[in-house]
């Protein structure tokens, strides 16, 4: 067998499936997620100004789908990735910085982000169903 | 044994990175950086704003702090979920046709959005 023919035997890394879920891996495949679809988000917020540019008839039909229950999910739910993604976000930066690398550490950052995310969901959700 | 881990092809081709990562990843870092405020100033916003009527959403948008925010906001978030979009594109599609075509047609979507965006803004703000 010639040289360029013979395989290289590189190491490979254990695949996703023989993984137990974890808290870590978890949060990370979450930060993707609702990275994705705040993606789609900032397009639909674009959008909202287009139409807020527009007249008052148009607006209206455009506030008539955020007003309806799926809209209302689909607001909140977005609320949701925003500060998810902002408080892991944050997270990430301080790891990119050096800190927080201890599994100790890592495990703790990230229940804070799960805690702190979804109690500001929550009291976003609450002051603002109140001035509706 | 070969201690060389490239394969020979790649080895021939004496080809390395395209050296453009670390632009991608530092312009990810800072537009994550300028969105925290930013993100905060636009979430405490959307809750106080929950049930304003057309005249109100327009007088708050066309004030020129405002203004000035919420095209950073949309322009960077664009701009951070390009980039995030783009590495969400490579990991997971192989064929370098779709790959390109998926790449490509984010940033155009990305730049497309964020100028009818910035027009409607300044519309609203100079009474357009």
């Amino acid at each position: 067998m010639s040289v360029a023919n013979r395989p290289v035997h590189r190491p490979l890394s254990p695949h996703l499936q023989v993984y137990r879920p974890q808290l870590t891996s978890i949060l990370s495949i979450l930060h993707r997620a609702t990275g994705i679809a705040l993606s789609v988000g900032v397009l639909y917020l674009a959008v909202w100004v287009v139409f807020a540019s527009a007249s008052v008839e148009t607006y209206a039909k455009f506030q008539g789908f955020n007003g309806s229950i799926v809209g209302r999910l689909v607001l909140g739910g977005w609320l949701f990735c925003m500060f998810y993604h902002l408080f892991n976000g944050i997270r990430h930066l301080f790891w990119d910085a050096g800190y927080g690398f201890e599994l100790k550490d890592a495990y703790r950052s990230g229940w804070i982000v799960v805690v702190a995310s979804l109690v500001v969901t929550a009291i976003s959700w609450i002051v603002g169903l109140r001035l509706i | 044994m070969n201690s060389d881990l490239r394969s020979p092809l790649n080895r021939a081709r004496g080809l390395g990175s395209a050296k453009d990562g670390l632009h991608h990843w530092w312009a990810q870092r800072l537009t994550a950086l300028a969105l925290i405020p930013l993100v905060i100033w636009f979430a405490i916003s959307l809750v106080t704003m929950s049930g304003a009527d057309y005249g109100m959403v327009r007088v708050w948008i066309g004030s020129p702090v405002v203004m000035v925010l919420l095209i950073l906001t949309i322009v960077i978030g664009l701009h951070h979920g390009q980039l995030g979009l783009q590495v969400v594109i490579e990991d997971y599609v192989h064929k370098d046709g779709i790959k390109l075509a998926l790449i490509v047609a984010v940033r155009f979507t990305a730049v497309f959005f964020g100028l009818a965006a910035v027009v409607a803004i300044m519309r609203i703000g100079f009474g357009g």
